[in-house]
């Protein structure tokens, strides 16, 4: 691979664009595949960061973790990247974005598909996906870049992240229910799985901002990388796509690894104690990812995408006692222990009677609710992002939790769950559900000669 | 490609090009082709388009057409993909005027446009002989000077309907007045980026009050806005209103007079779609009258006047392009045909924010590849 930057053939993306990513598969086109260290330093000189932060081995992902794309070992758990300005890799068996370790930033966009040509959204998936492989790993989204184009053409590449880092940029995308009707003849593809999520009480949807046909996550560490990826990537998608509603999200509120610290939600308590991690691989395997035998063949190595805006209603909260606070939750607020307990990992007790009687943690308590013991053993992989759009012109923060949940089946896992904590849970008081989304969430791109989404349209 | 001569009301609108071989055509090798006629009459009505003639041979030819309808009507002949090889407007009934055309040899489509809209009752006119293929150079300059004539018929245009919008306003009659300013203001927002290089005009003429800064005088269209649809009074709109007759005036004829390049043809065309996007999706523009689609309509049709001035040239150097500008004006033009109502278009205020966002996503699918017209022009 070149170490210089990448010849002006095209100002188009094309899928060989994307395959000049670092990746160590070979991709069948004979030529020589670059092992994923090297791939990862020539990433970085063609890069829109010069030599950023390279280590002494010039890799770009360390550890056991810089799989080759062609190498499908089951349950391998995702690299960690050695520092924050680092690339994920963005090949492998499933999408990264979802066991990756939760980045601080997130921007997340719903789009909806305004083609009526199904080869159309098949080309769109493939320039996106080559777009992706590129930005992922702290390149400019077209061949040209922000302004390595002709003067008189607008650049392709909006700009805003040239000399910025990677940043741990992951882009994972979804398929809404809304796509699999008769306009793609995508009807029959539908699984089971992303059945329409059912009302629950109490929630107050709006629709602009609900659904979708296609969704991408980007996360990163940088909230400039974020926003610059979905930026080129709706711009590589009008006339064929419109964005429908778009989402900023600062602050991880889950961990998705047990290398991470838990961090706060806006209501000050530490959340995703209990999240699923990557290391727990037999969990990920039963719980997280669909598998062929679910039903629907294309979304094996996949998994089902849950969003949720929760509008906070956090000057309430903020006037609540201590006391009542953490009897809402279920977990004092200064380590997030279980009530009755000391420390924030220790196990969850609820059986334990206090000296009046009472449960320790209350029958309603959040995390009672949402137990995977009172859920058949039923887990989520959050991945939630907290949220401040503003001010609500009622002199409040509009604020709150945009939740993510990752699962193989919703309909066992976040519906039941939600259902529960719909009825019953006192937080309810204190949020509002006002957005909702639903996505199938393909298997990842193997190689170059891959896309997003292929499974489902070949 | 041989360039057009257009006649309007007998005022010679000569082409920065003259054409080869004109009149005298080598006679055609088919039997059946018709000789040249003097002229080809065109009987235009309400509801139809007689033209006398479905086969020309190459180089001058002189439509006389006559509006036997109770509509104004307009007379074009069109190239593939609607590029206007010639054209006359404002063509009132009882009237015969007469349109010359210069054609090389191919496949057009005659139209006429009762009502002025639409795509009008359309009749396919073969060109047959020899013509000679123009260099690269000539082409892009046959664009330039194939866009300057539409810039003159619709400044002809605004110039007529203009009058009558100012003379309705001297007059006191309001509700007149108000018929005619989106209809004036369509002739102007085609060709506005030819008058934005104009500087202090363009703003005399279509400043918007959130435009001027403290102190500043406001002047133009929309100054008369006011005074029609908020102050309901136009007994002092008078000098107003001769001031916008003379501001429009000066900007037609340094208009006519300025020289274009294709490069100023590409970004116009990008300009004019960027006019729509930030002003006439918002509401913004007309903003008491809200007639912001008749804008929306004109700059659309200014916008493709320009790209498809620059077609042949395109057509050579990106096909491909060509194409999706096709597809994507099509789909602009179906977006925005969803909301006509009578002879015009629905108000503003009158859509919902989802038949605004529908409007707004055909802009930027449109949007997108004209952006790329530039630098294929400048290669």
């Amino acid at each position: 691979m070149s170490e210089a930057t990448e010849p002006g053939r095209s100002p188009s993306v094309s899928p060989e664009d994307g395959g000049r990513v670092p990746s160590a598969a070979s991709d069948g086109a004979g030529t020589p595949s670059a092992t994923p260290e090297d791939g990862g330093a020539a990433g970085r000189r063609v890069s829109r960061r010069g030599l950023f932060g390279l280590g002494a081995a010039g890799a770009a992902v360390v550890g056991a973790g810089a799989v080759a794309a062609s190498s499908l070992f089951d349950e391998q758990p995702v690299a960690h990247a050695s520092s924050t300005s680092d690339p994920y890799p963005f090949y492998g068996q499933h999408q990264a974005g979802i066991v990756t370790p939760a980045q601080d930033r997130l921007h997340f966009v719903a789009f909806d598909v305004t083609t009526e040509k199904r080869a159309e959204l098949v080309d769109l998936l493939q320039e996106w996906t080559a777009a992706a492989a590129r930005l992922t790993q702290g390149k400019e989204s077209g061949s040209f870049g922000a302004v390595g184009g002709a003067p008189e053409a607008a650049p392709d590449d909006t700009g805003e992240a040239l000399g910025l880092p990677a940043s741990g940029l992951t882009l994972t995308i979804g398929f809404g229910p809304s796509l699999f009707d008769d306009r793609f003849g995508l009807a029959a593809k539908r699984p089971a799985a992303l059945a329409d999520l059912p009302k629950f009480p109490g929630e107050q949807l709006i629709p602009e901002i609900s659904g979708g046909d296609i969704c991408v996550q980007a996360c990163a560490h940088d909230p400039q990388v974020a926003v610059h990826a979905i930026r080129n990537l709706a711009r590589i998608g009008f006339g064929r796509v419109s964005v429908r509603w778009s989402q900023l999200g600062f602050g991880r509120t889950s961990s998705t690894s047990r290398a991470q610290t838990t961090p706060r939600n806006l209501m000050g308590f530490k959340d995703g104690t209990n999240n699923m991690k990557l290391e727990d691989a037999g969990l990920l395997r039963d719980q997280l990812w669909a598998a062929a035998q679910d039903g629907s063949a294309w979304m094996a190595g996949g998994s089902y995408m849950v969003t949720r805006k929760i509008r906070m209603m956090i000057e309430t909260w903020d006037r609540t006692s201590l006391l009542e606070q953490e009897q809402i939750i279920g977990r004092d607020k200064g380590e997030g222990a279980p009530l009755g307990k000391k420390a924030e990992f220790d196990t969850l007790d609820f059986a334990a009677k206090g000296s009046d009687g009472q449960p320790v943690i209350a029958a309603d308590a959040h995390v009672r609710l949402a137990h995977p013991s009172f859920h058949g053993n039923a887990h989520l992989l959050r991945r939630g992002y907290n949220f401040v759009d503003g001010s609500d012109g009622l002199g409040r923060l509009d604020a709150g939790l945009f939740f993510i949940a990752y699962q193989r089946d919703p309909r066992k896992q976040f519906v039941p769950v939600q259902l529960k904590l719909a009825k019953i849970d006192p937080l309810n008081e204190y949020i509002k559900h006002v957005s909702s989304g639903l996505f199938a969430v393909p298997p990842g791109v193997r190689d170059a000669g891959d896309y997003w989404g292929r499974t489902l349209f070949e | 490609m041989r360039t057009v001569i257009q006649l309007t009301f007998g005022a010679l609108a000569l082409a920065g090009l003259t054409a080869c071989g004109s009149g005298a055509a080598p006679a055609p090798a088919s039997s059946s082709a018709p000789a040249k006629p003097g002229k080809i009459a065109v009987a235009a009505t309400d509801t139809e388009c007689k033209v006398a003639a479905s086969e020309v041979a190459a180089g001058t030819t002189t439509f006389a057409i006559t509006n036997g309808g109770a509509k104004v009507t307009e007379f074009y002949v069109y190239a593939p993909g609607d590029r206007v090889m010639a054209e006359v407007e404002n063509i009132v009934p009882g009237l015969t005027r007469e349109l010359i055309a210069e054609l090389p040899a191919g496949a057009y489509e005659t139209a006429c446009k009762p009502g002025m809209v639409g795509k009008g009752i359309r009749n396919p006119l073969k060109v047959t002989g020899e013509h000679k293929k123009l260099t690269a150079d000539a082409k892009l300059a046959e664009a330039v000077a194939s866009y300057k004539r539409y810039v003159k018929s619709q400044s002809d245009t605004l110039l007529v309907k203009t009058q009558e919008f100012v003379d309705a306003v001297k007059a006191g009659k309001i509700d007149e007045a108000k018929a005619l300013f989106p209809v004036s203001r369509t002739y102007w927002e085609r060709i506005e980026p030819v008058a934005e290089i104009f500087g202090d005009l363009d703003p005399a003429i279509d400043g918007r009050e959130a435009d001027l800064a403290e102190g500043e005088e406001w002047t133009g269209f929309h100054k008369i806005e006011k005074d029609l649809w908020i102050h309901k009074d136009v007994s002092k709109s008078g000098p107003m209103a001769d001031k916008l007759m003379a501001d429009v005036k000066t900007i037609v004829e340094k208009a006519n007079a300025a020289e274009l390049t294709p490069l100023n043809l590409a970004n116009g065309a990008k300009e004019l779609l960027d006019e729509v996007a930030t002003g006439k999706i918002t509401g913004e523009e007309d903003i008491w009258s809200h007639t912001d689609l008749w804008d929306f309509a004109a700059n659309l049709q200014g916008s493709k006047a320009a790209v498809q001035s620059l077609r042949p040239v395109l057509e050579e150097r990106a096909p491909d392009l060509v194409k999706t500008l096709d597809e994507q004006f099509a789909a602009a033009e179906a977006a925005l045909e969803v909301h006509r109502k009578g002879d015009g278009w629905q108000l503003h205020n009158e859509l919902s924010k989802a038949e605004l966002k529908t409007l707004s996503d055909a802009i930027n699918a449109l949007g997108e590849p004209i952006s790329k017209i530039a630098p294929v022009v400048a290669k």
